[in-house]
């Protein structure tokens, strides 16, 4: 009987043990997939594989940036001379526009004349700036390559320019993001801390039992609410009144996003906040009382600094619950790539730009590799404000 | 992605094949496949999104039989298509129109392509600067992801970027709620969604001389001109598979779920 015993505990442990591994090596896995792909958007080029951008032997133009690149294809710039070239206006062309200089039976049935007519094309038009693929080029192409800038992590993180689906080149920055989602967040928090706060207060001290467990689980409910639904409230009922409110032209504001992050992230502040507050010892409170303190007074030099490391994670889980949020906030930000300077305009985040874009960009592209790499960015702040959790426990404890 | 697989009893016009491709196809995909499958029970046929760039590549890789595409087939995806030896055919099962909408509050009634340009790439700014009263105009417009947006992009842009300021909404509903609730706001959604909450825009794409309001009338007349035609593409070697259903969908009944749909018929 004590052998059989033993052995079941062995196998239990086994169990255990095994199920911990597979939870930290999907963790692991998961993480290493993230940074593979994402990292892969860096130090290469923002053309697509196998592109390249080509002009005729006559034009003296070597290099353009990224930025000179986008403003041409944008048409802001139409001439060479503004880019360092001769006095010619710049002809636009991409291997689609091909059916436009030459007819289809000219270009065979299998596109076989493909490579000669592109030669054809660039003698006869020296202002042309060509966006074709590499295998299509003729073995004696009348042209050179221009070489364009790699992608940095600084123009990533910096850049203030999002189109990562714009032809030829894409733009990757951000900049804008960044700052949407610290606003949002830093929003969400003057709302929901003091209010989250003060309910966890009134739960733990004020409220007697009835009320207590009336009002807690209801305070749990709205945890349990999916998100979009938050995000359809938001939209319809919480982004309106802010436009009338406010006399905005647009009611989509970084605002609407952090009232319904704000009111996203109450049960988490409230449950944790208020745990912390009833593990004060009843001797404590006794002593305090029995000394003449009023129940004001214990609450404030006793309840709460006993419990002050609590009550932090309260709010650092209530920013991490508020800064990784996607659906609520990609309905109601209005998710225009500026760079949000108040709390009354459009902004952009971090998730809702990965949830937004993820499903229809096409597996290994750059525009996928960017939003992995979003996700790193991202990861990375949750990781800071995990490890500032834990900082404040153990400091606490000491 | 949403995905439709039903498979019942042997009967009938049996098929089985997979379409795949843009997501503006795929409501009406879907609703075709759906009523044929309940007429020729036994049929399984699978429809998923994705866009319409991952139907062609899948089409490529023969993991799809059918990509649907909201545009017609781009010269390199034709190569890649020709260098690994696969003859395709192209059909036309219905056009889509894009509407420009704006607040029903709003006075203007029709503006120009150039003028539409000016505002969607962020150069116009105020409604007073296209005869309107002295608004901010705030521009609202699908996801970088989406296909409308390309084709918004490409027709009516003349492939100029978006205005960095303008608002992106996740799907064509929440642009339809958000210019109903917006005075200065201005919009594109496909036929299908207009709806008495919001107003269309007559559009010129000849400087102004005509104007036309979006219809099913006047797109399929190809009077309206910010149309496309929604495509199905498939191998040769497939024809023998996939016919029964292209014939469905192109016959009266099939034509008639387009237009119940909100696309506009070949016919």
């Amino acid at each position: 009987m004590k052998r059989f015993r033993r052995i079941l505990e062995k196998f239990i442990e086994g169990i255990l043990l095994s199920s911990s591994t597979i939870t930290s090596l999907t963790v692991i896995l998961i993480i290493l997939f993230l940074f593979r792909e994402g990292l892969g958007l860096f130090n290469r080029s923002p053309l697509e594989h196998n592109f390249i951008i080509a002009v005729s032997k006559q034009n003296p133009v070597q290099d353009l940036s990224s930025d000179q690149l986008k403003a041409i294809f944008n048409q802001d710039i139409t001439n060479w001379s503004k880019v360092g070239g001769v006095k010619d206006s710049i002809i636009l062309f991409t291997i689609n526009d091909i059916t436009n200089y030459f007819s289809e039976e000219e270009l065979g049935a299998s596109l076989e004349n493909l490579p000669q007519k592109l030669n054809e094309f660039i003698e006869a038009n020296p202002g042309a700036l060509m966006h074709v693929s590499e295998k299509y080029l003729p073995k004696k192409f009348n042209g050179h390559t221009i070489h364009v800038k790699n992608i940095s992590v600084g123009d990533f993180l910096f850049g203030k320019q999002w189109y990562p689906t714009s032809e030829p080149i894409p733009s990757f920055g951000i900049w804008p993001m960044i700052i949407g989602t610290f606003l949002v967040t830093f929003g969400a928090l003057l709302i929901a801390l003091p209010l989250g706060l003060a309910t966890a207060l009134f739960l733990a001290e004020v409220a007697d039992i009835r009320l207590r467990n009336l009002v807690k689980p209801l305070v749990e409910l709205l945890a349990g609410i999916p998100s979009v639904v938050y995000g359809f409230f938001g939209l319809i009922v919480i982004v309106p009144l802010i436009q009338g409110l406010f006399k905005l032209d647009v009611g989509e504001t970084v605002l609407a996003g952090s009232i319904v992050l704000g009111i996203m992230a109450l049960p988490t502040i409230v449950t944790i906040a208020e745990d912390a507050l009833r593990t004060t010892p009843l001797s404590l409170k006794e002593a305090s009382l029995a000394l003449g303190a009023t129940r004001w007074q214990t609450l404030r030099k006793v309840t709460i600094p006993y419990a002050k490391s609590g009550i932090s994670a309260a709010v650092i889980l209530g920013i991490g619950r508020a800064i990784g949020e996607t659906m609520a906030v990609l309905m109601v930000t209005g998710n225009a790539s500026n760079v949000p300077h108040s709390f009354l305009v459009p902004a952009r985040t971090l998730p809702a730009t990965i949830a937004a874009e993820l499903g229809e960009a096409p597996y290994g592209g750059l525009h996928f590799k960017a939003l992995f790499a979003l996700g790193i960015v991202l990861f990375l702040f949750t990781i800071i404000i995990n490890l500032t959790v834990a900082y404040i426990r153990n400091r606490e404890k000491k | 992605m949403a995905l439709v697989a039903i498979s019942a009893s042997v009967f009938a016009q049996k098929v089985n094949f997979k379409i795949k491709g843009s997501d503006t196809v795929l409501p009406l995909t879907q609703k075709e496949a759906e009523v044929y499958m309940k007429k020729n029970a036994g049929s399984s046929i699978m429809v998923t999104g994705g866009g319409s760039g991952v139907g062609v590549s899948a089409l490529l890789s023969g993991t799809t039989d059918i990509a649907q595409s909201s545009r017609s087939l781009k010269l390199d995806e034709k190569m890649k298509l020709n260098d690994a030896g696969k003859a395709f055919t192209e059909k036309i099962i219905a056009y889509d129109a894009l509407a420009v909408i704006v607040n029903p509050a709003n006075k203007i009634s029709k503006l120009t392509r150039e003028q539409l340009e000016g505002i969607f790439t962020g150069k116009i700014k105020n409604w007073k600067e296209v005869g309107g009263e002295d608004l901010k105009i705030v521009v609202y417009s699908r996801e970088t992801s989406s296909g409308t947006y390309e084709f918004f992009k490409e027709h009516v842009l003349s492939k100029k970027n978006f205005a960095p300021s303008a608002l992106l909404m996740p799907a064509t509903g929440a642009i339809v709620q958000s210019v109903s609730q917006t005075k200065g706001a201005i919009g594109y959604v496909g036929l299908a969604y207009l709806e008495k909450s919001v107003r269309a825009l007559d559009v010129s794409f000849d400087k102004g001389k005509t104007f036309t309001a979006p219809s099913v009338e006047t797109a399929k007349s190809k009077k309206y001109p910010i149309t496309r035609p929604l495509y199905y593409y498939f191998l040769k070697t497939n024809e023998k598979k996939v016919s029964p259903f292209l014939t469905f969908v192109l016959s009266p009944e099939g034509q008639q779920i387009v237009l119940k749909e909100g696309y506009v018929p070949v016919q």
